[in-house]
C-alpha cells in the first residue's frame, strides 16, 4: 500500500457514484471496484465507507437492497437512481473543469505570465 | 465469530442499527473470505480484516452521526432517550418540570390577561375599521363627565352624525345601569344606551327578534330593549321572543325586542352589557354634559390620519355651534378651541385596560424574573446531572461521537422538559388569570372577561419555553459535552473532576438567584407596605359605620321650586327610621372617584375648587371637626346670603395662608350654577377627597339649601352613621316606604367602596408577596443542592481534612465561607438591581420612597439567615463525614 494517494475531501462520495453506475454492488464491492479503476493508486478509509454510503441513500442518490453475493451471503447491494447518475454527471463535470484548471495552473511557465 | 456477536452486541437495537450491524458483518466476513481464498489462515484473515476496517463501534457512530444530521427519526430516538433517562430519575423531572410549569404558567397567566384587556380585538366583524372620535387631549373637566369614556354632548354627537364622510357609519353609546324589577325589589344591571345605528354598524346580528333600530330613537321614555344573550339565558329562562315579550324596569313593563348573539358583551372590555336601550334625545339637550362615545367605521380607501385631518376641519363649525351658554368667555373660548379626532378603536374600551395596565407590566415583570430564577435552578441542576454523566459522555466522544451529536441530545432532553412545563403552564394559566381577575373584583363590579388560550397566548407561551430551554438547556449541555475523554476517564466518578471553573459558573447561578431574588423580595415589601399605607390611612373623616343612600323620585313628580323641601324632609324622614345615628345630604361621595369642582376667584387669584353642597350635619355624620370659624346650620338657606367652609389647602392656595374668615369668595358662572360671592365662614382640615392616593386639594363646601334651585334634579345621596348598617338600611326602608311607595332606594357601605378602590393594589400585593415567598424558596432549593453537590464532589478533600485533624467547626465554615461569599456578592448585585428596579415602580408605591432604607435592609438580613439556614444541613452532613469512608470511595 505504499504508493496511495489520500482523498480529496468531497470526492469518496464521487468515487461511490462511478464505482456503482458500473452496476450494483454491495460496499465490499464497491471498495475492490474503486481499487480496480483507480489502478489501486487510492486508499479509501474502511470506515468511512459506510457513513457516505448511508449519506447518499439518505440523498436519494442511490437506493440499497438486500440481496445474495457472489459467494452465497447476504449483502446489500447499491445502485445509482436517476437523481444519483444525474449527480454523477455533474460532479464529473465540475471534477474535470477543476482539475484542468489546476493542472493548466500548475503547468504554466514562469515565462508565460 | 462469537466475537463479532458480542461486539455488535455493544449496539442498540432499533432496526436501522441492526441493518447497519448486519451490513458491517457481512463486510467483514466477504473482506475474510477473499484473504482465505488467496491463502491465508482464517485467524490471520480475521485480524487483518479488523485491522483495515478499524474500529466498527467508531464506524457505527458515523453512521448514526450521517443519520443524525439528516433524519428525523434520530430526532425521535434522541427524544425517547431523553425521556428514559427523565423517568429513570422521576425526582429530577418532576421538581425540574413543576418548576417550569410554574415559572411558565403564571407567566402565561399575567400575558393572558394583558391579551384579553389589551391585545384582543373585539368579537365583531372587522374590528381594525372601528374608529372612535374623542377631543384631542381631552375636554380639560369642562362641564358634566358621565364616566370615563363620556367624549360627547349630545349636541356635538348631532353634528358629527351628520358630517361624518370618512365613515361608513357613525353611532353614539354610553353605559348607563338600569333597575330591574318591581319598585319594592329593584336590581341593578349593566345597561347600554346606544343611538339607533348602533347594532347595524357593528354588524351584529340578531339571536332572536331585532335589534334596535334607527326608528327606536322617539321617545324619551323607556319602552323597549334589547337583551344580552346571557341575561336572556339566566333571566328570561332563554324563552323564544315575541312581540308580548315584557320585562320590568323601575316597576313598568318594557318590551324586548331581540337578543343578540353569545359573543357580544358590549364595546367594553372587562364589562358585560344586560339590556341595551335606545338613546333619546330630548328637545333641548343640555351642552355642557359630556355622556357618550362616538365610534364609526373607516370608509375604504380612508386612513386613520385622513380621517382625523376630516375631523379636525370640521371641528371650528362643531364646536362654535354646540358651545353651552352659562360659562366666562375664557371657558367659552376654550371649548371652542377643542378639536377632534379619530382614533383606533378595534380593542374596544376598557377602564381596566386604563385601570390595571401598568400593574399587569410589573407584574409580567416579576414572573418573568421568577421563571429567570428557576431557570438558573434548573440549570444548576442539569450541571450537576451532566457532571454525574461525564464518564458516559466522556465514553462516547472517545469511540468517535461528534461534539455536536451529544450536545444535540442534551438539548433534545432540555427542550422536552421545556415542553413539558409549558403545556402544564398553560394548563395552569387558565385558574391563575381567572383567579387575578377575580382578586380584581369588587363589591359592585364583576370583571367579565373572556380569557381563552388563544393562538397569541399559544405563541407566548412557546416563546416563553424555547427561551427557558435556552437559558437552562444550553450552558449545562456546552459544558457538559466540553470533556476531555482522556483526564475524564482518570479521574473517575469524583475527585477532582470537577474544575474550579465549574463550579464557577454554578455559582455564577446562585449569586444571580441571590440578586435577583432579592430584587422580588424587596419589592414584594414594598408593595406590601404601601398597600399597608392605603389599607391604614386616615382619610380625615369618618370610614367605618357610614352606609351611603341614594334615593330616586322622578316618579313623585315633585315641582321643581318645591325640591329642595321634599329633600329637606327626606333627611328628617331618614334621620327618624330606627338606627339612625346621623344623616347628611350630600351632592358628592367622597372616596369612590368622582369629582366635582368650580372654578373661582380670590381677589386677583384665579382657580379651580372641588365643590360639595352639604346639609347641617355632614361634618358631625362624617367626623370631620370645624377647625375655625362655624359650621352649617338651618338657617343658612337660599334667602340667607351664601356661605362657604373651606379647607386648609383651600386657605393656603387662596388666602396665602392667613385669616380666612370672612373672606369673599367669587365662584365662576356655569351652566345652572350662576356666578356667586360666598363668604367664608369656617374652616376644616384637609381631607382626602375622590382617592385615597390624592394629594391635598382646595376644597369648599356650600349648605345644600344654597344649591341653585336650576340644577335641582329628581335623586339626592345621603350619608347615613349607624353602628348596624343592615338594621339602619332595614329602618330606612321601612320608613320610607309607608311614605314614598315610589322611591327607588340604594345602600351602598362606604369604607366597602373605599375598599374596592385599593383591589388593584391588593393584587400587586398579594401577587408580589407570593412570588417573593416563591422565589426566596427557589433560592432555598437551588443553594442546597449546589452545597449538596459541592460537598459531594469535595469528598475526598474534605476527608483528609478531617483525617488531619480538622475538626466539625471547621468544616462547617469551610462550607458556609463558600455560602458568605455568594451572599455578599449576590447581595450587592441585587441591592443595586432593587434601586435600579425600585425607580421604575415609584409612581406605584404610596407613602414609601423606592430607596426604603428599612425595606432593604430587612430584605438583606432576610435572605441572608434564609441562605445560612439553607447551607447550614449540608455543611452538618459535611462535618460528619466518616474520612475513612471517603478515602476508601476513591
Amino acid at each position: 500500500m505504499g504508493d496511495q494517494a489520500q482523498l480529496l475531501p468531497g470526492t469518496l462520495d464521487l468515487l461511490i457514484l462511478r464505482a456503482v453506475s458500473l452496476g450494483p454492488l454491495h460496499g465490499y464491492g464497491i471498495l475492490l471496484r474503486i481499487g480496480q479503476i483507480s489502478g489501486n493508486a487510492l486508499l479509501i478509509e474502511q470506515g468511512a465507507l459506510y457513513p457516505g454510503l448511508f449519506r447518499l441513500v439518505r440523498q436519494g442518490l442511490l437506493k440499497a437492497n438486500w440481496g445474495t453475493s457472489e459467494n452465497n451471503r447476504r449483502a446489500k447491494f447499491y445502485e445509482l437512481t436517476a437523481a444519483g447518475r444525474r449527480r454523477l454527471r455533474e460532479e464529473t463535470d465540475s471534477w474535470n473543469r477543476l482539475a484542468t484548471a489546476i493542472g493548466t495552473a500548475l503547468a504554466v511557465q514562469p515565462e508565460e505570465i | 465469530m462469537g466475537i463479532f456477536r458480542r461486539m455488535w452486541a455493544l449496539g442498540r437495537r432499533s432496526k436501522l442499527d441492526r441493518e447497519i450491524d448486519d451490513e458491517l458483518r457481512e463486510h467483514m466476513r466477504l473482506h475474510v473470505d477473499a484473504d482465505v481464498a488467496k491463502g491465508m489462515s482464517p485467524d490471520e484473515a480475521i485480524r487483518r480484516a479488523r485491522l483495515r476496517f478499524g474500529n466498527p463501534t467508531v464506524v457505527k457512530e458515523r453512521v448514526d452521526a450521517e443519520d443524525a444530521a439528516l433524519g428525523f427519526e434520530s430526532f425521535l430516538r434522541d427524544a425517547r432517550y431523553a425521556v428514559r433517562g427523565f423517568v429513570k430519575s422521576p425526582g429530577f423531572t418532576i421538581v425540574a418540570v413543576l418548576t417550569l410549569a410554574l415559572g411558565i404558567g403564571a407567566n402565561t397567566a399575567v400575558f393572558q390577561l394583558l391579551d384579553a384587556v389589551r391585545l384582543r380585538s373585539l368579537p365583531i366583524s372587522r374590528p381594525q375599521d372601528l374608529t372612535e372620535l374623542r377631543i384631542v387631549g381631552g375636554n380639560k373637566g369642562l362641564g358634566v363627565n358621565d364616566g370615563m369614556f363620556a367624549n360627547f354632548t349630545i349636541p356635538m354627537w348631532q353634528e358629527v352624525r351628520r358630517h361624518h364622510d370618512p365613515l361608513s357609519g357613525a353611532f353614539a353609546w354610553r353605559t348607563a345601569d338600569v333597575m330591574v324589577g318591581k319598585l319594592s325589589e329593584l336590581k341593578r344591571v349593566h345597561g347600554l344606551e346606544v343611538s339607533g345605528e348602533f347594532f347595524n354598524v357593528l354588524g351584529i346580528v340578531p339571536w332572536q327578534g331585532r335589534l334596535i333600530e334607527p326608528q327606536d330613537e322617539a321617545a324619551c321614555q323607556l319602552n323597549k330593549a334589547v337583551a344580552s344573550y346571557s341575561y336572556w339565558k339566566a333571566e328570561m329562562g332563554g324563552q323564544a321572543i315575541t312581540p308580548n315579550t315584557t320585562i320590568m324596569v323601575e316597576g313598568r313593563p318594557i318590551q324586548i325586542l331581540g337578543v343578540t348573539p353569545p359573543g357580544f358583551f358590549g364595546l367594553t372590555v372587562g364589562d358585560r352589557f344586560d339590556l341595551a336601550y335606545p338613546t333619546c334625545i330630548p328637545p333641548n339637550p343640555r351642552r355642557e354634559v359630556f355622556s357618550f362615545s362616538v365610534m364609526g367605521r373607516l370608509k375604504p380607501g380612508w386612513s386613520i390620519e385622513r380621517a382625523s385631518a376630516y375631523f379636525d376641519a370640521l371641528s371650528a363649525g362643531l364646536f362654535e355651534s354646540t358651545a353651552p351658554d352659562g360659562y366666562s368667555a375664557e371657558t367659552t373660548k376654550m371649548y371652542k378651541s377643542f378639536r377632534l379626532g379619530a382614533y383606533q378603536a378595534g380593542e374596544g374600551v376598557s377602564w381596566l385596560r386604563e385601570e390595571y395596565d401598568s400593574s399587569l407590566k410589573l407584574l409580567l415583570v416579576i414572573t418573568g424574573l421568577v421563571l429567570l430564577i428557576a431557570c438558573a435552578n434548573l440549570a444548576n441542576l442539569m450541571l450537576a446531572r451532566s457532571s454525574a454523566r461525564q464518564r458516559e459522555m466522556a465514553i462516547r466522544m472517545a469511540l468517535g461521537a461528534s461534539r455536536g451529536r451529544l450536545l444535540r441530545q442534551l438539548l433534545i432532553g432540555s427542550g422536552l422538559l421545556a415542553m413539558g412545563g409549558a403545556a402544564l403552564g398553560v394548563a395552569l394559566a387558565q385558574p391563575l388569570s381567572r383567579l387575578m381577575v377575580r382578586s380584581l373584583e369588587t363589591t359592585g363590579d364583576a370583571i367579565h372577561l373572556v380569557i381563552v388560550t388563544d393562538w397569541r397566548v399559544l405563541l407566548f407561551a412557546a416563546a416563553v419555553g424555547v427561551l427557558t430551554c435556552m437559558v437552562f438547556g444550553t450552558l449545562p449541555a456546552l459544558r457538559g459535552t466540553r470533556v476531555d475523554p482522556l483526564s475524564s476517564l482518570k479521574a473517575g466518578e469524583r475527585g477532582v473532576a470537577g474544575s474550579r471553573e465549574r463550579f464557577g459558573v454554578q455559582r455564577l447561578l446562585v449569586v444571580t438567584q441571590i440578586a435577583v431574588s432579592l430584587v422580588l423580595l424587596v419589592g414584594a415589601l414594598l408593595f406590601v407596605r404601601s398597600y399597608r399605607n392605603l389599607m391604614t390611612l386616615d382619610p380625615g373623616m369618618r370610614e367605618s359605620g357610614i352606609t351611603i343612600v341614594l334615593l330616586g323620585f322622578e316618579s313623585e313628580h315633585v315641582k321643581p321650586e318645591s325640591l329642595a323641601a321634599y329633600k329637606r324632609q327626606l333627611v328628617e324622614d331618614v334621620r327618624a327610621a330606627p338606627g339612625v345615628e346621623n344623616v347628611a345630604a350630600t351632592t358628592m361621595l367622597p372616596l369612590r372617584g368622582g369629582s366635582w369642582s368650580h372654578g373661582v376667584r380670590v381677589g386677583r387669584a384665579e382657580g379651580q375648587s372641588r365643590f360639595t353642597y352639604v346639609s347641617p350635619s355632614y361634618f358631625a355624620t362624617m367626623g370631620i371637626p370645624i377647625v375655625s370659624g362655624r359650621g352649617f346650620t338651618a338657617m343658612d338657606t337660599t334667602n340667607a346670603p351664601p356661605v362657604l367652609i373651606v379647607n386648609q389647602m383651600f386657605v393656603r392656595k387662596y388666602f396665602g395662608g392667613g385669616q380666612a374668615l370672612g373672606r369673599q369668595v367669587q365662584v365662576m358662572p356655569e351652566p345652572q350654577y350662576p356666578a356667586r360671592i360666598y363668604e367664608v365662614v369656617g374652616t376644616i382640615q384637609d381631607t382626602k377627597y375622590n382617592d385615597l392616593r390624592g394629594d391635598p386639594e382646595p376644597m369648599a363646601f356650600v349648605p345644600i339649601d344654597q344649591f341653585p334651585e336650576t340644577a335641582q334634579g329628581p335623586g339626592m345621596a345621603m350619608m347615613v352613621a349607624a353602628k348596624d348598617g343592615p338594621g339602619a338600611i332595614a329602618g330606612i326602608r321601612h320608613a320610607l316606604a309607608a311614605k314614598h311607595p315610589q322611591m327607588i332606594l340604594q345602600f351602598l357601605d362606604f369604607q366597602l367602596g373605599i375598599r374596592d378602590g385599593l383591589v388593584g393594589e391588593r393584587m400587586i400585593a398579594m401577587l408580589s408577596g407570593f412570588f417573593g415567598v416563591l422565589a426566596v424558596l427557589l433560592v432555598v432549593i437551588g443553594l442546597y443542592g449546589v452545597l449538596s453537590y459541592f460537598i459531594t464532589q469535595r469528598r475526598n478533600e474534605i476527608g483528609i481534612r478531617i483525617a488531619l485533624g480538622a475538626d466539625r467547626g471547621r468544616v462547617v465554615g469551610l462550607v458556609l465561607r463558600d455560602t458568605a461569599a455568594m451572599l455578599a456578592i449576590g447581595l450587592v448585585l441585587g441591592t443595586g438591581l432593587a434601586l435600579f428596579a425600585g425607580r421604575a415602580a415609584t409612581t406605584m408605591l404610596f407613602g414609601l420612597k423606592p430607596y426604603d432604607a428599612a425595606t432593604l435592609v430587612f430584605s438583606i438580613l432576610l435572605l441572608a439567615v434564609i441562605a445560612v439556614l439553607a447551607s447550614l444541613l449540608p455543611a452538618f452532613k459535611a462535618s460528619r463525614l466518616n474520612p475513612v469512608d471517603a478515602l476508601r470511595c476513591e
